[in-house]
């Protein structure tokens, strides 16, 4: 059934989709938005510590469901498994409206200015599909503070020397120190670095019409209680819908973009929440499912004229796929560590996301949230009991004498790590799934190698009496941080969209979200998703009253 | 018409004490276990099992914070897809507890109990069982549902009265009313 036409179709109500709806909406578009989750609220927040976000032990808080949503992972011999979103392995993000920045831990990091020139800073290694960025640091600049101010971020970064310049400041100052920030913070200036602030899309003071911070420790992977963590679900979402222009709709999981006998995009089909087959027909369609969907989506838009799908006119869409390898160390210590005041991320350094001697990029070092009881049980040396008397005294003796160090390293794009559509399996709605394949790049590991060991010195400067490192292995990344899949570039035969995140080949088709990232950054890349949305969401409005 | 009245009523509260009586009769007849999936003897083995896991000493152990229930509750709920492990995994612990030891697991010391659970973690337990489920796999699987069910939230059935968090020294979560609606039953 084909519904009235509207100025834009939105699939994806996230990081990306929700500041992209709430700018065309504001600009007098009438706009659609297609989301495939539900709406979740503050009162919706259970803080189950076995079913959320980061530990899924009993299932998604926020979606997908296990039932509908099957992906297939192809592991590096080769062997295909069948996955629930709920398993290892998936690389999930939420769905819902705001995707993953309902349950986020919400850093807002800026990227660096060498985070855009990667690949004229240090060279493509061997095996790696490494490249600038079309577009530089500055050119988001005015948009990442756009983003800190109108989504709302804390902290502050006035001490970390390494940060690209900044107009003006975060709008909130940095919550009060917790323990394990009294306690880090001179053991990095004993070693000479520059410790500081972690920026947060949390409000630490009252901002947007909520309320601050209640310091729970509840925050990774939940929801936020009392609504003072910053997501587009309670910012620009309701400011779209507060125009009038713009429609929610909820449950509505799109089957395939719609293209007309000319080659135009010209609306997408999606099933609704009683999985009813609709077509919306639209001016412009904005794809803005996160780096997974995005491109299955393009993938699954077969037609006559484009019978690989939508912008994979050279096998571009849905290649390199990364996410963020997480390496650190724990360590152990004698006096208390935890004082129960969340979030507990609160003190970083920048000083080895670049210039690592022999390496190429690197990754902030953070502390790390507040680990619940259960995330605890993983903890511990190697070589250690994991069951047992010992275990539960290894628990009842170190769960409030422990920090964890670590942070995200820039990855290296590998051509191979990708997203294709599986030829058998389908979901619920018979749409063929994102089958997932390839591998780190080498230099990735090496990198995270490198900084667990800077990672865990810091540790032992602040005391540790006895540390670990925490390194990854050599699987396929993605997850909330996923990335890459639909690359910026100015060259149609090396990437898949344009500077301004539309799809070589079509005048009325984007992809805003992180699937446009050339690389990732060694930060968490929400800040840049949002910036990136503000971004291209200027340009599609002066290209509409262009043609208006 | 007062006195056919009375007589129905009579007649129905006959009826009604029969079927108040007969009624526990017959469930009971239905399923002889008051677990929802194990059966009294699987409880026993698996209560056994989450006792050297985590041990009781002077906080509780898993069987004093409900972690059977909270197994048994899950494998009727999230954890349904493991039901043929746990009904083969427990069987096959107690052959091997036999063919080690001469006793069903529940049955053996601790220390013989803990040696048993080794050689399953070093999928070195004899049995025909572990042909289909190696005896690591369904060790390891224990062992995760044992922890989630200790460490995790008291509403799922296990961390009973949060002892594992008081044992830890984190209080337990402040209950705020909206806390009360379970979403995970459908």
């Amino acid at each position: 059934m084909s519904l009235p036409k509207v100025n834009a179709v939105i699939v994806g109500a996230g990081a990306g989709g929700g500041i992209v709806a709430k700018e065309l909406a504001e600009a007098g578009l009438r706009v659609v938005v297609l989301e495939r989750g539900k709406w979740y609220t503050p009162f919706d927040c259970r803080k189950d510590s076995l079913r959320n976000q980061r530990t899924t032990a009993l299932g998604n808080a926020f979606g997908p469901d296990d039932e509908r949503h099957p992906r297939v992972l192809v592991d590096a011999q080769g062997r295909e498994r069948i996955l629930r979103a709920s398993e290892g392995g998936y690389q999930n993000n939420a769905a819902c409206v705001g995707g993953g920045t309902l349950s986020y831990g919400a850093m807002a990091w800026r990227f660096m200015e060498k985070d855009f020139r990667m690949r004229s800073t240090y060279g493509a290694p061997e095996g790696s599909s490494l490249e600038d960025w079309p577009i530089s640091y500055d050119d988001l600049e005015p948009y990442y503070e756009k983003a800190e101010w109108e989504i709302g971020v804390s902290g502050d970064d006035s001490n970390n020397v390494f940060r690209a310049p900044r107009r003006k400041p975060l709008p909130m100052p940095p919550a009060s120190p917790n323990r394990e920030y009294e306690i880090l913070k001179p053991a990095a200036k004993r070693l000479g670095l520059h410790p500081f602030d972690i920026p947060m899309l949390r409000n630490t003071v009252p901002y947007g019409g909520r309320p601050a911070c209640m310091r729970c420790r509840w925050c990774v992977g939940f929801a936020c209680e009392v609504d003072a963590k910053c997501g587009t679900q309670n910012t620009v979402v309701p400011k779209a819908l507060a125009t009038k222009n713009c429609e929610l709709r909820t449950e509505c999981t799109a089957k395939e973009i719609l293209t007309d006998d000319r080659g135009r995009v010209r609306g997408v089909a999606y099933f609704d929440s009683d999985d009813r087959l609709r077509e919306q027909s639209a001016d412009l369609v904005v794809v803005s499912c996160a780096a997974i969907e995005s491109a299955r989506l393009l993938l699954n838009s077969k037609s006559r004229l484009f019978p690989t799908g939508l912008g994979n006119r050279y096998d571009w869409v849905g290649r390199n796929l990364q996410g963020h390898t997480y390496t650190g160390a724990v360590g152990l210590f004698e006096q208390e560590t935890y004082d129960d005041l969340g979030p507990g991320a609160q003190i970083a350094i920048c000083d080895y996301n670049h210039g690592n001697p022999g390496l190429r990029g690197g990754g902030l070092l953070c502390n790390e949230f507040i680990r619940l009881p259960y995330q605890f049980v993983a903890v511990r040396p190697p070589g250690a009991a994991r069951w047992g008397a010992a275990h539960k005294e290894f628990m009842r003796k170190w769960y409030r004498r422990s920090m964890a160090t670590h942070g995200p390293i820039q990855e290296m794009p590998v051509f191979t790590a990708r997203v294709q559509v599986d030829p058998v399996v389908k979901d619920h709605w018979g749409i063929p799934v994102a089958r997932l394949s390839g591998d780190k790049h080498p230099h990735s590991l090496e990198l995270a190698a490198f900084l667990a060991g800077r990672a865990e010195a810091w540790l032992k400067e602040a005391g540790a009496i006895e540390t670990w490192k925490r390194i990854p292995g050599p699987g396929l990344s993605g997850g909330q941080h996923q990335a890459g899949t639909c690359r910026m570039g100015n060259d149609p035969k090396i990437s898949v969209v344009d500077k301004y995140c539309r799809v070589h080949d079509f005048d009325n088709l984007y992809v805003i979200d992180g699937s446009v990232h050339v690389t990732n950054g060694g930060f968490n890349p929400v800040l840049t998703i949002m910036a990136i949305a503000y971004y291209a969401s200027d340009h599609l409005k002066k290209q509409w009253k262009g043609r208006a | 018409m007062k006195k056919t009245g009375k007589v129905r009523r009579r007649r129905f509260l006959k009826a009604a004490v029969v079927a108040a009586v007969a009624g526990p009769t017959i469930a009971c007849q239905r399923a002889s276990s008051p677990w929802r999936f194990l059966t009294v003897e699987e409880a026993r083995t698996l209560e056994a099992v989450c006792g050297r896991i985590i041990p009781a000493d002077q906080d509780p152990g898993a069987p004093g914070a409900g972690v059977v229930d909270f197994i048994d509750r899950q494998l009727t709920g999230f954890h349904r897809r493991h039901q043929q492990s746990y009904r083969d995994g427990l069987a096959g612990l107690d052959q091997a507890a036999t063919a080690l030891h001469g006793k069903r697991f529940a049955d053996l010391p601790a220390k013989q109990q803990d040696a048993v659970l080794a050689a399953m973690e070093k999928n070195q337990a004899p049995g025909a069982a572990w042909k289909q489920l190696p005896a690591r796999q369904f060790f390891d699987l224990v062992v995760s549902h044992t922890m989630q069910g200790y460490y995790g939230d008291p509403r799922h059935g296990g961390n009973r009265d949060a002892v594992s968090w008081t044992m830890l020294g984190v209080p337990a979560s402040p209950i705020r009313g909206r806390a009360k609606y379970d979403l995970t039953k459908t």
